[in-house]
């Protein structure tokens, strides 16, 4: 089943390279000593790359709001008010039990609806909330001259940093559950052979 | 020629209506209103700042046989009211020039008048011991600036001692302390006219030569000069061994770390125990925040905890589809 259109892979393997050195070139920054450390990237060279990367980064959310629009893909992030908590119940318990037991998935990839009721409450959080707070508490923190002086009394550039290091922190969480989640397919690749070709591969688990 | 009454009663105008200026001291944690001082050589002092105390002066010419304007040598112009507020605010002008100066015109060969430099005063005193003018006149000594002194480098050249005031320890406006602090660097190093005073070294430009420094408004904002050209001394109260360009910090971790070297420059008269709220080198927090040096350990051990948690779901879950497979 063709399911994920060429400019959806394009934006999708951007995404993961540019959020990929963002965490590892934030981590860098936040965790930083005197002594050069061989897991982090040296402070400068961290702080030049995040920024680099940050911009592309917004253009690429552009396209992928942009596409969104005009595209039906939009559709797929669309929350379903209706049986919403009893159906993010089922996928759980699937995931948690059902799976295990050999049941069948509750809510069966198909073109209308590429999304499990987890993933695209995941999805949206990330990508409607998440990114957009990160995007502009990190433009914040690029342009520290825009950013208020005090905020009740607390130092507006510490409360554009928490919530950019907390928003970024929700992020690395999300990619890693993401990626665990993607080897749960019909076989442990089969859905990261679907994001590079585009065709999903049908009996998912 | 203005009486010296009118000068009095302008003084006496022009600091009842100063705002007051409350100082926290950091060592003793007290208010100070410093707009409260009167000079007990006010009336004394007048004598000289009715010429130098602003731009123009008027004297009785006895040959002309009436009154001349003329303009003061803007080096030679001592605001009244930044004197009343700087350290030597208690002194009489007499008690560092020549007696002499009282009759005008002033004698020439006074201009050859030997300038006391800090130590002279404040060295070998226990009275200011506790400053370590000694061993500030040492690193001064060991200093790039020491090397100038033939051509007239003197202590004066960073603190004018008609207007100079200790900043850092008495502030509670760090942000100001910041800015009075770096003009006296900038008052050389962006002003050619002084710096050619001194050297035959070609104009610096201080923005390009800091091309390199990422958001460079804001270091400047928020550290002095001094934090990346001078050594941390602990044992002094503001460093004074300014390092060659060579040797100045350029690495970021330097600040940009838990163990921040502004720890023991900048911040150092702060209490460690202020506005810490779980935060490492929180202090630095109350004026600014600085990338690296301030973590949140409560949101460092929460973001550990749910990192844990995450990777004990996926394990358990990785166990029971291995388990599984076997099982099939």
């Amino acid at each position: 089943m063709y399911l994920y259109p060429v400019w959806v892979r394009l934006w999708h393997v951007f995404n993961a390279v540019l959020i990929l050195i963002l965490i590892i070139t934030g981590i860098s920054m936040q965790y930083t000593g005197k002594a050069e450390s061989a897991l982090l990237v040296g402070f400068a060279r961290a702080v030049k790359w995040h920024n680099i990367t940050a911009i592309i980064l917004i253009f690429n959310y552009v396209f992928f709001v942009v596409g969104n629009i005009l595209t039906a893909n939009g559709k797929y992030y669309m929350i379903e008010k209706r049986n919403f908590f009893s159906d993010l119940l089922k996928q759980l318990k699937y995931y948690s039990w059902g799976m295990f037991r050999g049941e069948k998935h509750p809510f069966p990839v198909s073109i209308e609806r590429k999304f499990n009721p987890l993933q695209r409450i995941s999805y949206v959080l990330a990508m409607y909330v998440a990114l957009p707070l990160l995007i502009i508490s990190g433009l914040g923190l690029l342009f520290p001259e825009t950013v208020i002086n005090r905020f009740f009394g607390i130092s507006g550039l510490i409360i554009t940093d928490i919530l950019h290091i907390t928003m970024g922190f929700c992020l690395s969480v999300f990619l890693i559950v993401h990626i665990y989640t993607c080897t749960l397919g019909a076989r442990p690749f089969s859905l990261f052979r679907g994001i590079i070709t585009g065709y999903h591969e049908s009996d998912e688990h | 020629m203005r009486s010296v009454k009118s000068w009095l009663l302008i003084l006496a105008l022009l600091i009842s209506v100063r705002p007051v200026a409350v100082g926290f001291n950091r060592e003793g944690s007290s208010l100070q209103d410093t707009s409260a001082f009167v000079s007990p050589f006010l009336g004394q002092n007048e004598r000289c700042f009715k010429c130098h105390g602003q731009g123009i002066f008027e004297y009785t010419n006895a040959n002309l046989g009436r009154q001349v304007k003329a303009l003061m040598f803007s080096e030679k112009i001592i605001d009244r009211i930044d004197f009343y507020d700087s350290n030597h605010k208690s002194f009489s002008c007499t008690d560092c020039h020549s007696e002499d100066y009282t009759a005008f015109p002033h004698d020439g060969k006074l201009r050859m008048e030997q300038q006391y430099n800090c130590i002279d005063c404040h060295g070998g005193d226990e009275k200011f011991a506790k400053y370590s003018f000694e061993a500030i006149e040492a690193e001064y000594q060991a200093s790039v600036h020491f090397k100038l002194e033939e051509g007239g480098f003197t202590c004066w050249k960073c603190h004018d001692p008609h207007v100079y005031k200790i900043s850092v320890r008495n502030s509670n406006n760090l942000k100001e302390t910041i800015l009075y602090d770096n003009n006296i660097c900038l008052n050389c190093h962006a002003d050619f006219s002084h710096f050619q005073l001194l050297t035959d070294r070609d104009e610096i430009n201080i923005l390009a030569k800091h091309d390199w420094l990422p958001n460079q408004s804001s270091h400047f904002k928020s550290v002095r000069c001094i934090e990346c050209h001078s050594e941390v001394n602990n044992d002094i109260p503001v460093s004074h061994l300014i390092n060659p360009k060579e040797k100045a910090v350029r690495k970021c971790n330097e600040c940009h770390s838990q163990n921040s070297l502004l720890m023991s420059s900048l911040y150092k008269f702060e209490s460690k125990e202020q506005r810490k709220d779980g935060f490492f080198n929180g202090i630095i927090m109350n004026e600014s925040y600085v990338i690296g040096a301030n973590r949140n350990e409560y949101l460092n051990i929460f973001s550990l905890i749910i990192f844990g948690f995450v990777i004990l779901i996926i394990s358990g879950h990785i166990f029971f589809r291995l388990t599984r497979k076997k099982n099939k």
